[in-house]
């Protein structure tokens, strides 16, 4: 069984590829080199998940739609497997996905979080400061009016 | 009823054609792109993913250019294509107290942790039309930023329920119903008429809401608080043992603090109203909050005035635009044989009176 921390790590990897844009997440793999030999355990598929909130954010979970979720799951010769999950409808990307989790339990996570993960976390940490602080100029400071005088 | 008839395959060809060209429209305007759609007209992608139950920007792009902007059209076709897939599963409930806020609101607090975000709002705009937009090319300043603290922003609901002033909210079953599963039905508990109202017509949920604050099942509601920003979705993967984050998706939230309550057990209480929607929509948010507090009555132990919005049974079966529009629509199908059948008693009936009539006057 995985330690808490492999755990932690693979958690942390996925949701990246997950959230990345397909494009950049392509781009990025290709650039790493050419895809290693693998057999598929289960083909890129389309599928949704239904998506829960909770009745006054902290209450009764309720189904509050669906959303578009892409999967893949390979093997590699090695015998390690990968599982890609990808927001979207993304076949290529689920599989580049799938591909990356395989390499990086194969001992190529060090390689792949340089070149892929690294650049996608720094992305995605650009694009929520850049929002946070359009956010922040739009933040009210009230002032109180002095009466009389 | 109508019957199927045969018949009509040119004419029906030949109008879908037509159909294409009119979608098109002129052919010196240049072609609207899925991404134009996604990017410029951002909150009808919002209300089409939202009332379609499926969150993906560009597949509701797509179904609001096939369908020419009618959005109940587009609604249909984005709930029509989410059944040719298959679900994997259900996320954890969204942490919305986690949310990346880009706006946040409360109508009951001025100072409160976080503070007041308006954010991209039409709040505060004059409502005139601005010309300049009619010219292409215009170069958007680029909006000012500032300094963002990395301040919490806690629910408003959280101060008060704190100090225990605001009704908790009661634990459900892990796996709600779904009416996406099995058909509606009644008594509906929270969960489901949440459900219901979060893919209901917004105009429908609007009027519902509206309803009550004009004295239809009046409910006294604050905004306590509106938040709309980014939320993570984690899903449990079977094949690994642990959650992972599977996507991101921008939800509005609306807490409403609402009139209060007491009871011999328990001391005076606001209660609450709850909206949540997928993308960038207030209206629809602050209308299901209030639509929910509406339906509470009878968990809350408030007298049933007969006001429509604490109908479950009417809001809830009538709320979903794409299935009035199913039943609305079929009666202008073909129903030939009906027809002929009223048009003999009609005119039976009429010959009888006619005769009556004649009778009556010789008599």
């Amino acid at each position: 069984m995985s330690s808490s921390e492999e755990i932690a790590t693979r958690k942390a990897r996925l949701t990246t590829l997950a959230t990345a844009p397909h494009a950049r997440l392509l781009a990025l793999w290709q650039a790493f080199g050419t895809p290693p030999a693998h057999e598929m355990l289960r083909a890129p598929e389309i599928g949704t998940v239904m998506v829960r909130g909770r009745a006054g954010a902290t209450g009764a979970p309720f189904n509050l739609g669906e959303m578009t979720v892409t999967r893949c799951s390979v093997r590699l010769d090695s015998g390690a497997t990968g599982h890609g999950y990808v927001q979207g409808r993304g076949l290529e990307a689920a599989r580049a996905a799938a591909l990356i989790d395989a390499l990086a339990e194969d001992g190529q996570a060090e390689a792949l979080e340089a070149a892929v993960l690294a650049p996608l976390r720094a992305e995605a940490a650009a694009a929520r400061s850049s929002r946070a602080a359009k956010a922040a100029a739009t933040k009210v400071e009230f002032f109180t009016m002095v009466r009389g005088e | 009823m109508y019957v199927a008839v045969k018949g009509g395959e040119r004419a029906i060809d030949n109008a879908h054609a037509w159909l294409a060209e009119e979608r098109r429209g002129a052919p010196d305007v240049a072609e609207l792109s899925i991404a134009q759609i996604r990017e410029q007209l951002a909150l009808a992608v919002n209300r089409v993913m939202a009332e379609g139950s499926l969150y993906d920007p560009d597949l509701a792009a797509l179904a609001i250019k096939q369908a020419r902007g009618d959005m109940i059209e587009a609604i249909f076709l984005i709930r029509a294509y989410r059944t040719t897939l298959p679900r994997f599963g259900a996320s954890d409930p969204v942490e919305t107290g986690a949310m990346a806020c880009d706006r946040r609101i409360s109508a009951t607090y001025k100072d409160l942790p976080g503070g007041q975000v308006l954010g991209p709002t039409f709040d505060y705009t004059h409502r005139l039309l601005d010309f300049a937009l009619a010219a292409e090319g215009g170069e958007v300043p680029a909006p000012a930023t500032g300094a963002a603290d990395a301040e919490d922003m806690p629910h408003v609901t959280g101060f008060l329920a704190g100090e225990g002033l605001i009704q908790g909210e009661a634990e459900g079953a892990e796996t709600p119903r779904d009416l996406t599963r099995e058909p509606l039905d009644f008594p509906a508990d929270r969960p489901l008429r949440l459900q219901a109202l979060a893919r209901g017509d917004e105009g429908f949920v609007l009027s519902m809401a509206y309803s009550t604050q004009r004295g239809y099942g009046r409910n006294h509601p604050f905004v306590g608080e509106l938040r709309v920003g980014i939320v993570e979705v984690e899903m449990e993967i079977p094949e690994l043992g642990f959650a992972i984050g599977i996507g991101e998706m921008q939800v509005t939230e609306c807490e409403t603090v609402n009139q209060f309550l007491g009871s011999k057990s328990e001391p005076p209480q606001f209660t609450r109203g709850y909206g949540l929607v997928f993308g960038h929509s207030e209206r629809k948010a602050i209308s299901m909050a209030l639509v929910d507090r509406a339906l509470r009555w009878e968990e809350l132990g408030e007298d049933d005035s007969g006001a429509p919005a604490q109908d479950s049974e009417f809001v809830l079966s009538h709320a979903d635009n794409v299935q009035a529009t199913g039943f609305l629509e079929h009666i202008k199908l073909p129903h030939y044989v009906d027809f002929q059948s009223e048009l003999e008693l009609i005119r039976r009936i009429r010959a009888e009176a006619i005769a009556a009539g004649a009778r009556e006057a010789a008599e």
